[in-house]
């Protein structure tokens, strides 16, 4: 009764608030801290020579970081600077995370833009000497990332949605174990590893060449488990209730699971596949290895070598190998960046749209 | 538990829920027996067809192994040299192949090393800043940006560093040799020259690996019982401690698991490595130094001009990586299905 109104209309009594609320820095203290540290940093750098800016933040995330320290334990006692302490390491990952992902965003588009235009889009390279100067376009390149993502699309989304609907609708046992397993192992695979696989098969074991559907034989390996996993998440989401009354109606159980539980589950299945198609756009080792590499357009994916965009990307950054190489390379570095943020979007516009909601 | 779900199946599936009243109508036209039969044919099929997909999953996984250890077979045995310990890679000279995984085996490991330094408990810091420490406004966009950065494809990451990264890590890299020379590690032969180097690809591959391991301990961060939360902050722990004792032993498989799936991508990452570094087989502890080789690197370059016979030995190459990441990958599942709740499959 007698401590309550003294707290509460803050009458400074010192020795109460040590016992009772142990003594805070002010709010604004890391703000403070943070100027004085920046003004400290430059000033030493400017003052000691240091050429790079780099240096002189350095120096004021270190000063920061000590002077912080020191001040908590003065005033607040050394846990609370640990815990200071951590708060300004875990903002500091933080920034250290933003500045290459940010700087990897801004720089493509940057270089990039200057490139993408209608002629670079609706050309291909041939009778283009690439080493020689700019011109030439990804068109060859766009279509045959397109045929090829297309192509393993239709491999892998089927089995993929199959497996998913194995495993939770009839799954039990050890089968459905081992393939859950297995299914998660080859999420992991190397894509190069894939590529090995489908080459010692298909193209010394069965004597096939470079052809678009080869290397889309690969990407469906590398895509299946992404389908499998993130449809098995989405079906695993519909609400039993609904099987149970198509049960009870009388519905036989694949008819329940074609009619009630994959409709119900589609936007989630078709997010999942198109965030495995934005995966697998961008795949290169396979692809080159698989598919070859070709300066025109080619657009049966089944005979001859074709282009795709990561492979358009590395033959002009290591062949070509000078500026305007350089250049269509950024050019269609953010062709395909946006291709698959794009894609990225659009699946999760799907997912937000009409996701089952979780029973609750 | 039971009062929403069905709301949700009549404002759901329009479509669904008219079928699921049809059947019983037809079935009094059909007839009893036929609708089982076809029920029974139809569940069958479709049994067959799933469960076989499932199975076709597990012969895939087989036969890669299978294809592999076949074509490595071929090439070792016809190897002059040690496969294991030789630096040198010349499968296509007829008159002595020889051919070794030793600087390729030591690049990837020093590689992924490096990367998982790096990446591992800057992604806990990152994934414990959106979980905990974020205002809600930043944290949800931020979770976001990075699920997006999960899937820019490796050859931007590798242009992006070749171009940029490189170049700019110069100024590191002299300051390393400067004042950490005398660790050995740090030392470079040749200074000046560009960062072509395995300490790069291990920046590089930290940078590619953050957004998946950020993303499966984010995950595993927010299944953090509250109860655990708010009972060590009702104890008196400040935001630091209660992370310590209540987050971070709940989270440590997870953590643990979404490191190992960090390293699988790094080991196997193929065409970043490539552009970035300029290989060589030579074996040297300076890791500031241009040179090495990793394994998925040494495909994708050496592919190109391979003969039959060098084909097969990458393969072997091929082989060896795919049993280093079924290992680790497998380990990293074998650890996550411990809490069923959370995979990261689809991260």
């Amino acid at each position: 009764m007698t401590t309550a109104p003294s707290v509460a209309d803050r009458t400074p009594v010192p020795q109460l608030n040590h016992t009772l609320t142990a003594a805070r820095l002010p709010r604004w203290a890391p703000a403070g801290v943070a100027a004085l540290s920046i003004v400290l940093g430059c000033a030493i750098g400017a003052g000691a020579g240091l050429a790079s800016h780099l240096q002189w933040g350095l120096l004021a995330a270190l000063l920061f970081v000590a002077i912080s320290f020191g001040l908590a334990a003065r005033v607040e006692g050394v846990r609370q600077a640990k815990d200071r302490i951590a708060t300004s390491l875990i903002w500091v990952a933080f920034i250290l995370a933003v500045i290459p992902l940010v700087s990897l965003m801004v720089y493509t588009i940057q270089q990039g833009a200057g490139v993408v235009n209608g002629d670079f889009l609706t050309h291909s390279m041939r009778g283009v000497v690439a080493s020689s100067g700019p011109g030439g376009g990804i068109y060859h390149a766009l279509l045959g990332t397109l045929q090829q993502i297309g192509l393993a699309t239709a491999i892998a989304a089927p089995i993929g949605l199959l497996t998913a609907v194995y495993l939770v609708e009839y799954g039990r046992g050890p089968l459905a174990k081992i393939v859950t397993f297995f299914v998660d192992v080859m999420t992991g695979i190397p894509s190069i590893v894939a590529g090995l696989f489908i080459l010692s098969v298909w193209n010394i074991g069965l004597g096939f060449q470079y052809s678009g559907f080869s290397g889309s034989l690969a990407l469906a390996i590398l895509m299946m488990p992404v389908v499998v996993r993130s449809t098995e998440e989405m079906l695993k989401l519909v609400p039993n209730e609904l099987r149970e009354a198509s049960y009870a109606l009388g519905v036989p159980k694949w008819k329940t699971i074609l009619r009630i539980v994959l409709p119900t589950a589609i936007g989630g299945i078709t997010t999942g596949v198109m965030l495995a198609i934005a995966r697998i756009a961008g795949e290169t080792a396979p692809v080159m290895m698989l598919v070859g590499v070709w300066d025109s357009i080619n657009s049966n994916p089944f005979v001859g070598p074709q282009e795709s965009l990561p492979v358009f990307i590395w033959q002009q950054y290591s062949q070509v190998n000078n500026q305007y190489g350089y250049a269509r390379a950024w050019g269609a570095a953010l062709v395909l960046i946006a291709l698959v943020m794009g894609l990225n979007l659009i699946a999760r516009g799907i997912a937000s749209w009409r996701s089952p909601k979780a029973g609750r | 538990m039971t009062s929403s779900p069905p709301p949700d199946f009549s404002e759901k599936s329009g479509p669904p829920a008219s079928t699921g009243v049809r059947p019983p109508a037809s079935t009094g036209r059909s007839g009893q027996s036929s609708l089982k039969g076809n029920s029974r044919l139809g569940d069958s099929v479709f049994f067959g067809l799933s469960a076989g997909s499932g199975i076709l999953l597990l012969v895939i996984m087989a036969a890669i192994a299978g294809f592999l250890l076949f074509r490595s077979g071929i090439a070792i045995s016809k190897d002059h040299t040690n496969f294991l310990t030789t630096f040198g890679w010349d499968p296509d000279n007829i008159l002595k192949p020889s051919f070794g995984i030793a600087v390729l085996a030591f690049g990837t490991i020093v590689s992924a090393a490096i990367a998982m330094l790096i990446a591992v408990p800057i992604a806990t810091g990152i994934a414990l800043f959106i979980s905990h420490y974020a205002p809600r406004r930043i944290a949800q966009p931020f979770a976001y940006l990075v699920d997006l950065l999960a899937a820019v494809p490796s050859i931007i990451y590798g242009l992006w560093g070749a171009l940029f990264l490189v170049p700019h890590l110069n100024g590191l890299m002299s300051w390393l040799n400067e004042y950490l020379g005398w660790t050995y590690i740090f030392k470079t032969t040749d200074p000046g020259a560009p960062a072509r180097s395995l300490f790069t690809v291990g920046i590089l591959l930290a940078i590619m690996v953050l957004p998946i391991i950020t993303a499966v301990s984010r995950e595993v961060f927010r299944q953090v019982p509250r109860a655990h939360e708010e009972a060590a902050l009702a104890l008196g722990a400040t935001r630091w401690e209660m992370i310590r004792t209540a987050v971070l032993p709940f989270g440590r498989p997870g953590i643990i698991s979404a490191s190992m799936l960090g390293l699988g991508r790094a080991l196997g990452e193929t065409i970043a490595v490539a552009t970035v570094l300029s290989s060589s087989s030579v074996l040297s502890l300076h890791i500031l130094d241009a040179g090495g080789g990793t394994f998925a690197q040494n495909i994708a370059l050496k592919f190109g001009e391979a003969g039959p016979l060098g084909k097969d030995a990458l393969m072997a190459a091929g082989m060896v990586l795919f049993v280093i990441t079924l290992l680790v990958n497998g380990a990293a599942r074998l650890i996550i299905a411990r809490r069923k709740e959370y995979s990261g499959a689809n991260a």
